[in-house]
């Protein structure tokens, strides 16, 4: 099994770093352009999700830990910031908490689609984590 | 990221070149809202032929200008989306309300002169 584990600010700088070397990481399976846009896509909305829900206007840590099981990619993405009160609401496709920013309410929805499997735990004032696994063919 | 803009009658169509991400959504939102009511056009097409990235903040600013180009009386367009993007815009619902079309003349093809 290959691990990594990443530690970076909440930065919206560094969605572009978190799906730029979670591509990295899974690489070496040699993916295909659709599933690394799709292992891409699911990072970016985790991330966002960490910078804009998790910490809101203040700057805090969001850890990416990465793993490969044969050909099973497994990302959990965890940030220790406010948390989500009603996780099942927060999932479902168009809601969104902050309609002021123009945000789609699509991102859980999007990480969903894109991965095979996708599980949240939360807790309001410590904090969320995101599990994603996708198989890569 | 970066934008390039260009009028036709009265469509101003906005190619969106890079990486589309919450990161630069607010500066995309903002030169677009600015150079669309600058440019007195009332209907806005966006190029996505070279948008190599998109998450859902791309459908956020998608469905934000359709909602002021629509209180304008115009029509807003979609056009060559790549595959991937496609999907996005297809799992959304957005290709309901925003026509996508596989060329820029047939996106801009409604505003003939």
């Amino acid at each position: 099994m290959n691990t990594a584990k990443i530690e970076f600010s909440s930065c919206s700088e560094n969605e572009a770093f978190a799906r730029v070397a979670a591509a990295a990481f899974v690489a070496p399976l040699d993916p295909t352009v659709e599933e690394l846009s799709d292992i891409k896509t699911a990072v970016s909305e985790a991330v966002t999700n960490a910078v804009i829900h998790g910490y809101e206007d203040s700057v805090g840590k969001v850890f990416m830990e990465l793993s490969i099981s044969g050909r099973l990619l497994t990302i959990e993405i965890t940030d220790y910031g406010r948390g989500i009160a009603d996780i099942k609401k927060a999932m479902t496709p168009m809601y969104t908490s902050k309609p002021r920013l123009e945000r789609s309410g699509m991102g859980f929805t999007v990480m969903e689609s894109f991965m095979d499997s996708l599980s949240v735990k939360s807790a309001v004032g410590k904090g969320t984590s995101v599990l994603m696994t996708k198989r890569i063919l | 990221m970066h934008l390039s803009f260009k009028k036709l009658r009265q469509t101003l169509i906005v190619s969106l070149i890079g990486e589309l991400d919450h990161h630069n959504a607010v500066t995309v939102r903002e030169e677009i809202d600015r150079r669309y009511s600058s440019s007195g056009a009332r209907n806005l097409v966006f190029n996505l032929e070279k948008l190599h990235f998109m998450d859902s903040s791309g459908l956020g600013i998608l469905i934000g200008r359709y909602k002021i180009v629509s209180a304008m009386g115009g029509k807003t367009s979609i056009a060559l989306p790549s595959s991937y993007t496609k999907r996005l815009i297809v799992l959304s619902g957005i290709h309901k309300i925003i026509p996508v079309y596989h060329s820029l003349d047939e996106a801009v093809g409604g505003d003939r002169p």
